[in-house]
């Protein structure tokens, strides 16, 4: 399905095989030395707002006055304890978990089961639909959200979860992740299914569906990841502070703690602390993911 | 969501209909499971992306009363009114300078790491891990981080200048330094995502191509620019589009870090969208013809695109 499966014989070869003149080797040996060098200087840069975020939140000062301390001098909970204290983090935190959570089931249940069908049914106006749904991809939130606003209040859901939870699983991407990777499941299996008597939906159920492990995962990473960092939605939707998601809180908290960095940072990092671990954990699914759908 | 096309490397035309959708199955008629296994994402897109997207036309040609929601119709005022503001004008330009700098920044150096991270290397995996880590992190928390890193005052890099004996920029208080200081906490999460596409297409060249070179004579520089550039040029159309679209549409990083300021000197289009229609003016329809504008723009770039670009898609 991604690319970086595609062609597994080109990308599994090396460069081998052909014994390299001195004079390149020893060029090479440079190169590498060159390389290790943009290498580190890459990592360094790249982690070094990570490591203030880390080392300021579990620094237990409040702000950071004539006191920029990139290599941490103590270990303290105390900007941790304090937000806390102060406001619901905790409350948040589980607002994000249910909120991202059925959101995503929702997208993986509806994008596999329209995946399925245009992958492998056939019906009328199967190509229309399926560009009308690839269309649907190109909106941007900033274009909808007045009227979006106005449907889901009309709808009675402003003010509840359902606010986000609906409109949020309305994402089509997965559709095309779906449709994409089903394609590549041979047909002969369904046919012998068929001549043995099973309909459609046992299909689906008892033969495609197994064999969409893959495909299952990845959608759940990148819908859970999605979901988890929506914000311009939400933070019209949800209004009231103990309905607020960690991205809400987290932007109603800069107004709070304005340059009190060490509650800020100490926020920002139990925010994105959940996805971290997920990638670090699934590193494989989150980069086929991205690097089939280009969703972030 | 924001997205477009599906990655033009693995995914066939899109139109496409699969295998068995032809007469091949015994002149059997349509599944009428279909409609079952279409359904809810069908009411889903038509209910929130479809419906909203028509309504935002409608409702652009409206004057939206802040508080009551009454609707009164104006026909194209709102699309009048931009033309003589200064705001608009303003969010237009720094979005459009905003894309011009992100969008090469990016891929440049994404292209680099790319290729960096594609030979022999010790600690490979590792290095990688880190360049991709900014992506997963919400906008949000990003743009609080840079708060920190660019705050005048108490700002990590001011401090940092300060120890060296460098003098200080003013990144929150001045516009040009402000726009930077986005743009370079945009790179940092952007240049991940580039180096994943431009990582997969490389691993999809065939190693004989460079093993030919290589025995041909060609330098290092050489098979870059007349083996591998070229056999990325699908990744690289790819990475314009999303590129250009997720510069376009750019809210949370500037709204957390400059929130369009000092004045509106990193005002753009998302951010004057959603401050127009939700802020203390709430000028719903002017909001909604702003969105419109969006909308047109990410479409048209969409088409130009596909159709610039289609030749050039046929060469992998």
């Amino acid at each position: 399905m991604a690319v970086t499966t595609a062609r597994p014989v080109a990308a599994g070869r090396t460069t081998t095989g052909r014994p390299a003149p001195a004079r390149r080797r020893r060029r090479s040996r440079a190169g590498l030395t060159v390389r290790i060098v943009l290498a580190v200087v890459t990592a360094l840069v790249m982690a070094f707002p990570l490591w203030v975020m880390l080392t300021t939140a579990f620094s237990g000062q409040r702000t950071f006055d004539a006191d920029v301390s990139v290599i941490p001098r103590r270990f303290s909970l105390d900007n941790f304890s304090r937000v806390f204290a102060a406001w619901p983090v905790g409350t948040w935190f589980g607002n994000s978990v249910v909120v991202s959570v059925i959101t995503t089931v929702v997208t993986v249940v509806v994008s596999v089961l329209a995946g399925y069908a245009f992958a492998k049914l056939r019906f009328p106006f199967k190509t229309p639909l399926f560009l009308l749904l690839l269309a649907t991809m190109m909106i941007p939130t900033q274009a909808i959200l007045v009227p979006q606003f106005r449907i889901v209040n009309s709808l009675g859901l402003i003010g509840t979860f359902w606010a986000v939870i609906i409109p949020g699983a309305a994402a089509t991407f997965g559709i095309f992740l779906a449709r994409q990777f089903m394609l590549a499941i041979p047909n002969e299996l369904m046919e012998a299914a068929e001549l043995d008597g099973a309909g459609s939906l046992r299909i689906f159920w008892s033969i495609v569906l197994p064999l969409c492990k893959p495909l299952l995962a990845v959608l759940t990473l990148l819908a859970l990841m999605y979901q988890w960092n929506d914000f311009l939605w939400p933070l019209i939707a949800l209004k009231d502070p103990t309905l607020y998601t960690l991205p809400i809180g987290l932007q109603f908290l800069q107004g709070q703690y304005r340059t009190d960095y060490g509650a800020l940072m100490a926020m920002t990092l139990i925010a994105v602390a959940p996805l971290v671990v997920l990638f670090l954990a699934f590193q494989r699914f989150f980069v086929q993911g991205l690097a089939t759908t280009g969703i972030r | 969501m924001t997205t477009a096309p599906t990655l033009p490397v693995t995914a066939g035309p899109p139109a496409t209909p699969s295998r068995d959708t032809g007469r091949l199955r015994h002149g059997r008629r349509w599944d009428r499971a279909a409609v079952l296994f279409l359904l809810p994402s069908l009411l889903l897109a038509i209910g929130f992306l479809i419906v909203p997207m028509i309504a935002a036309f409608v409702y652009s040609a409206a004057r939206i009363a802040p508080l009551s929601g009454r609707v009164t119709w104006v026909q194209l005022a709102n699309y009048g009114a931009m033309f003589t503001d200064p705001t608009f004008y303003r969010a237009l330009l720094n979005t459009a300078l905003f894309i011009g700098l992100t969008v090469p920044l990016s891929m440049a150096v994404g292209l680099a790491l790319a290729v960096l991270m594609n030979s022999v290397l010790p600690g490979r995996r590792i290095v990688r891990t880190i360049i991709y880590l900014p992506l997963v992190i919400s906008g949000v928390a990003v743009g609080l981080i840079g708060t920190f890193l660019f705050n005048d005052t108490i700002g990590v890099f001011n401090g940092l200048a300060t120890s060296l004996g460098l003098p200080n920029v003013s990144w929150q208080s001045r516009g040009l330094p402000a726009f930077i200081s986005l743009v370079l906490i945009t790179l940092w999460i952007r240049v991940g995502f580039t180096m994943i596409i431009y990582l997969a297409g490389l691993q999809a060249v065939p190693v004989e191509l460079y093993e030919a070179a290589q025995v041909e004579g060609a330098s290092g520089w050489q098979r870059f620019r007349f083996i591998t550039f070229p056999l990325l040029g699908p990744s690289t159309f790819f990475l314009l589009i999303m590129n250009v679209i997720y510069s376009f549409q750019v809210f949370d990083t500037v709204f957390v870090l400059t929130n369009g300021g000092p004045g509106s000197a990193t005002e753009v289009l998302g951010t004057y969208a959603y401050k127009t229609a939700f802020g203390p003016a709430r000028d719903q329809g002017y909001g909604a013809a702003i969105g419109v504008v969006i909308f047109l723009l990410t479409l048209i770039f969409t088409v130009v695109q596909w159709r610039t670009n289609r030749n050039r898609d046929e060469v992998a």
